[in-house]
């Protein structure tokens, strides 16, 4: 999107869509897909390099770091102790502070252990990291990882892979008011009206993964993703017009015989 | 014939000279410095140190990269500790 850049901490994104690179069929599919999603952000997990077999390729053949953001995250990571861990590895083995922070507090549900989150983000904050938070859609929790210094937070719409869409507009709507920072939707969107209805609430980005990769054809999906982070943002500048019971006559009565 | 220690790579044993280095390691597995991590005993190497910091009886080296991974890797149960790269 021209001219609509988001800043988190002095950094400047030029796309509102973020994409998370697991669950491709290939690296050449993740490129793909990544190409048509228009995104400059991209997340990545931080894990064993396989030793054993050199022959396999690096995520990083495919997606150049000098054209796209790499974001690590700490996907999962079930306590502090390992999402620190996680974080300052990722940190190691990239080029900058930029950390998602996961801290989960249930495999099935995947949702996330706010408290270990919070006390997460308060540390990483302290060690120099620029850390956005993967949370729940509380709007208390969202101005407590502001306040431990977060620049920006990432609320769930449904549980992540879910394809739920947006289960709580209300509750997001109310971070969105409340909370002072960039609010990226994160997790649960399913097809392109998700994302839009993501941007049309006023969310600042969306991230997704699932949605992209796991669909009959990902490459085409990302395409769709791209104009509906794109529409959602413009309809949210433009101001939807209020819902009302009734019709409103668009032609003038003036006129008519 | 120089003389062999042991060591753990990601967990599992492994033979390397006994005044070897970090950095002789990486390049014996072929591994590029630049994109990796190297965490020595659960300390977290500078990239600058990995020729300077030898290798001693029973060392636990763990060596991690980026891989694929968005808000999810529940589909697969991958993501879940330490896991082999795919």
């Amino acid at each position: 999107m021209q001219n609509d850049p988001l800043t988190i901490a002095g950094r400047v994104f030029t796309s509102r869509l973020w994409v998370g690179t697991g669950k491709y069929k290939d690296f050449a599919e993740t490129k793909k897909a990544i190409e048509a999603s228009g995104a400059d952000v991209v997340t990545v997990a931080v894990r064993r390099v396989n030793i054993t077999d050199r022959s396999k390729e690096n995520l990083l053949d495919y997606l150049d770091p000098k054209k796209y953001i790499i974001l690590p995250n700490t996907a999962g990571c079930y306590n502090v102790e390992d999402a620190l861990r996680y974080a300052r590895l990722g940190r190691a083995a990239g080029v900058s502070d930029l950390i998602k922070l996961e801290v989960l507090g249930d495999e099935r549900t995947l949702f996330p252990d706010t408290a270990g989150l919070i006390e997460a983000a308060k540390i990483l904050v302290k060690e120099g990291f620029i850390v956005l938070p993967y949370t729940n859609d509380d709007p208390i929790v969202a101005q407590k990882l502001v306040d431990v210094g977060c620049p920006a937070v990432m609320p769930l719409a449904a549980p992540i892979g879910s394809g739920l869409g947006i289960r709580n507009p209300y509750n997001l709507k109310i971070i969105m008011e409340m909370i002072k920072v960039p609010i990226i939707v994160d997790a649960g969107v399913g097809t392109a009206s998700d994302a839009a209805f993501a941007m049309e609430l006023g969310a600042d980005a969306v991230l997704m993964n699932t949605a992209i990769a796991g669909a009959k054809d990902p490459i085409a999906m990302a395409e769709a993703m791209k104009y509906a982070v794109y529409a959602g943002r413009l309809a949210y500048k433009a101001g939807r017009i209020p819902r009302k019971l009734y019709a409103t006559a668009s032609s003038p009565i003036e006129g008519m015989l | 014939m120089a003389e062999v220690i042991q060591i753990h790579v990601n967990g599992d044993p492994r033979d390397v000279r006994a005044d070897a280095t970090v950095g002789d390691l990486l390049r014996e597995l072929a591994i590029k410095t630049e994109r990796v991590a190297v965490e020595l005993n659960l300390e977290i190497l500078d990239r600058k140190e990995f020729d300077q910091r030898s290798l001693k009886q029973g060392d636990r080296v763990e060596i991690l990269s980026f891989i694929g991974g968005g808000a999810p890797l529940d589909m697969y149960g991958r993501g879940r500790g330490f896991v082999y790269a795919e």
